[in-house]
């Protein structure tokens, strides 16, 4: 077994300096579209594109529901002027305290999550798999997946509320001790992605749960969902490049 | 036998049987009355060297329509046999008691869409569990309203599982749908005398996102995003079957360096999920610096993909016609280079883990699936392969031009969760080795060519990691996709992984089922 020892230490530190310094690496995040100031016939176009109804147009301006953007990338790619693209990870964004109590410096550096997959594609699921690999390495700033409720302080939601998961995850979240918190990870979990509203899938785990922080993305990379996990204990700002502009119309969104 | 003689002999055993060869897709339609289908399918799967891909149920304006697919090596091509019956009658005979491979199929019908297959032996209870839906709720039949939410049924407090081990201090021991570190759902009741496992039972649909039915009324770029999305971790494979789908109905060209380049793609693809499923091998038999290493490569080949493609997962590239975008000569070298180094050091960690005895201890004779199993319950991909079924969609029934490409199929014999896993890092260094061959012969030439969707069916497939999938799609006269039917390798590994799972051991149980390399979320759709 020593050949392991010897192979483990010959390795060397793999782990990213997020977050005290910003990763540079290449193929780490699949950035998020760009809304804005755009002509008007651009923007028109790249609404009729966008399949996800992740586009509205509204006082001149290209507004972005990144709840709603599942990476087609149809709005960049085909489309005659490519609407604006950015970089980086730091994408979620914060619903104040809706969960009650505070959540004290208790948890500042030791947190216990549980994840309930909720009807995910594997995406989601995978991307925070990923940050216990080497290269993320999330216990080094305190948090911890654990399997059960009963220890668990933050609930991670990802998937598009399918309908057998969702006693489970009301189960998991009434289990949970006090205080606690919610974060739905993933454009199926915000607006039910490509798969809701249906018989079988929901749109919105606000609707069930109180949700504390929300990160967008298919999925959102593991720096992402770190980013979340730091927003939801306060040692990270929330996003502020990201503006939900949840309140797009249903008339302004294009039939899917 | 080929496929030019089946006409002959089905025509002399079943005279008024209506025949429809297609030469140019290597395709025999056999349409044959509901009396004759036992006969019919008993001859196919027992008597001749076709194997049974699966089952797909249309609902007609007026009659049923069960298409029942075989396929075989190259010279055999494709058999489709078809029966009809009027939509009031919705019993059909169960073919599973001698092809067991379809029992999975004729229970999601029964539930989905509420036919009765005479002689099965246990119907109900499969998509749709029973103590949360209500009875007769048929949502895959066209008056069904898929966006509109159903009532459930209260709770039934009084269900019990089925259980069959009787034995002084049997009991069951339930696991999931939530369980574990990081895991999909699924539900497993495990029947035990206390240490000793003796049967399995899974419990799946947790993920069900009536994936097949979403897609009835959407149009073809809409449904493109389904089918990309339902399974992340082999997307671009089943984005790429539907693909072909598509491009078959309406009868598009793809250009050559948009096929090749599809080909490297889905090599990438496979790179990716063989090391993360290796991965998973590791981190179950809870070999930590091995798992990590692996767990490594495994963010590598995804920082690959994200740099070379854009996305992490390859979502967005495929699309009817060819790809949605160019990729640089100068890349595609820089990529396969780095896919090269990547393979390198995960050859070394076979090594070492080859000769690592308490790693192989756990492996080696755990969850054991004989080659007779194997072909009688239908598996497929890596899992098959390391039972000795050397079959791979790649080789026998090529497409998007493996057939000009050099490769092996590698297999083992025993079976074993071991030999699995050897299958695994031989099926990646394959896939190296095709990607080399890909950038070597990468011509010029547009990568989009231009698709005019018109009416028609077709059906698709690819090896998609996990193994053979199959797509069956139709479009309407409007243009509308109005059947989408995936047939997935998980669902039909997820069928024979009890047969892995008894008389074991129960802290073998997560690698049992690691070694198995299932989806879920591919499952259940």
């Amino acid at each position: 077994m020593s050949q392991w020892v010897r192979k483990g230490l010959a390795t060397g530190i793999k782990t990213t300096r997020y977050p005290s310094h910003e990763e540079t690496a290449l193929g780490i995040s699949p950035g998020l579209p760009l809304g804005g100031d755009y002509p008007e016939e651009q923007a028109r176009e790249l609404l009729e594109r966008c399949p996800a109804g992740a586009l509205g147009f509204r006082d001149h301006q290209l507004v972005v529901d990144y709840r709603r953007c599942v990476h087609c990338f149809r709005c960049v790619r085909g489309a005659r002027l490519p609407i604006g693209w950015q970089e980086g990870y730091e994408w979620a964004v914060a619903n104040e305290n809706i969960s009650g109590r505070k959540f004290g410096r208790a948890f500042d550096r030791s947190v216990n999550i549980l994840v309930v997959d909720t009807g995910d594609c594997g995406a989601c699921l995978n991307e925070v798999r990923q940050l216990n690999n080497p290269y993320y390495n999330m216990h080094r700033l305190g948090f911890f997946i654990t399997p059960t409720p009963r220890e668990a302080d933050v609930l991670l939601v990802v998937g598009p509320l399918s309908d057998h998961m969702r006693e489970p995850l009301r189960k998991a979240y009434d289990a949970m001790p006090m205080p606690k918190r919610v974060i739905a990870v993933g454009a199926c979990a915000l607006s039910g992605g490509v798969f809701g509203p249906s018989f079988v899938c929901d749109t919105d785990v606000r609707k069930f749960l109180p949700v504390d922080v929300e990160v967008p993305g298919q999925p959102p990379p593991p720096l992402a969902i770190l980013h979340a996990l730091l927003v939801t204990v306060g040692r990270k700002p929330p996003a502020s490049l990201i503006s939900f502009s949840g309140n797009i119309k249903p008339e302004e969104v294009k039939e899917r | 036998m080929k496929l030019n003689n089946i006409p002959e002999i089905a025509i002399r055993r079943w005279p008024e049987i209506q025949i429809h060869l297609d030469a140019v897709h290597a395709l025999c339609e056999l349409k044959c009355e509901v009396s004759d289908l036992l006969d019919f399918c008993k001859w196919l799967s027992i008597e001749t060297d076709y194997i049974f891909a699966g089952l797909i149920v249309e609902e007609g304006s007026s009659a049923w329509e069960l298409r029942y697919v075989f396929y075989g090596d190259r010279d055999l091509g494709w058999v489709h046999v078809l029966t009809r019956q009027p939509l009031d009658d919705v019993t059909f005979p169960s073919v599973s008691g001698f092809m067991h491979a379809a029992d999975w199929h004729e229970r999601e019908a029964e539930d989905l869409f509420g036919l009765r297959f005479a002689g099965h032996p246990r119907l109900g209870d499969f998509v749709l569990h029973n103590d949360r839906w209500q009875e007769n709720l048929e949502p895959m039949r066209h008056d069904f309203d898929g966006k509109k939410s159903v009532v459930h049924r209260a709770p039934d407090l009084e269900w019990r599982p089925n259980l069959i081990v009787e034995a002084p201090g049997a009991f069951a021991m339930p696991i999931g749908p939530k369980f574990s570190g990081v895991t999909e759902p699924v539900h497993f009741l495990l029947e035990t005398v206390g240490e000793d496992v003796i049967r399995t039972i899974p419990r799946l649909f947790y993920k069900y996102r009536a994936v097949e039915k979403m897609a009835e009324g959407r149009t073809v770029e809409s449904t493109l995003l389904l089918a990309e999305r339902f399974a992340a971790a082999t997307a671009f494979s089943h984005a790429l079957a539907f693909c072909r789908a598509v491009e078959s109905i309406c009868g598009t060209k793809v250009p050559e360096r948009a096929q090749v380049l599809r080909v490297l793609l889905a090599e990438l693809e496979r790179l990716r999920h063989h090391v993360g499923a290796v991965q998973e091998i590791c981190e179950s038999t809870a070999l930590a610096v091995a798992a990590s290493q692996t767990a490594m490569l495994e963010e590598e080949l995804l920082r690959l993909s994200g740099w070379f493609t854009g996305h992490r997962y390859l979502f967005g590239l495929t699309i009817p016609g060819g790809l949605s975008r160019e990729f640089d000569d100068a890349a595609c070298r820089e990529a396969v280079r780095q896919a090269q180094a990547i393979l390198k050091r995960f050859d070394r960690l076979e090594e070492m883990l080859r000769v690592s005895s308490s790693f192989l201890d756990r492996l080696e004779e755990v969850g054991i699936i004989t080659e007779q199993d194997a072909l009688n319950h239908g598996l497929v991909g890596p899992v098959a392969r390391a039972s000795g079924v050397a079959r791979d969609l790649r080789k026998i029934q090529p497409y998007s031009g493996y057939e000009a490409l050099t490769f092996d199929v590698p297999i083992e014999k025993e079976g074993d969760g071991y030999a699995r896993f050897r299958v695994l890092f031989a099926e990646a260094r394959q896939s190296v080795k095709i990607m080399e061959q890909a950038v070597d012969a990468l011509p010029v030439g547009p990568v989009l060519a231009e698709v005019r969707t018109r009416p028609g069916e077709a059906l698709s497939w690819v090896e998609a990691p996990r193994g053979c999938a199959f797509h069956w799609l139709r479009i309407g006269e409007d243009g509308h996709v109005t059947r989408y039917r995936l047939i997935t390798p998980s669902f039909a590994n997820w069928h024979g992984f009890h047969m892995a799972a008894e008389n074991f051991a129960f802290q073998d149980f997560p690698i049992i089922l690691a070694t198995f390399d299932l989806s879920v979320a591919e499952n259940d759709r």
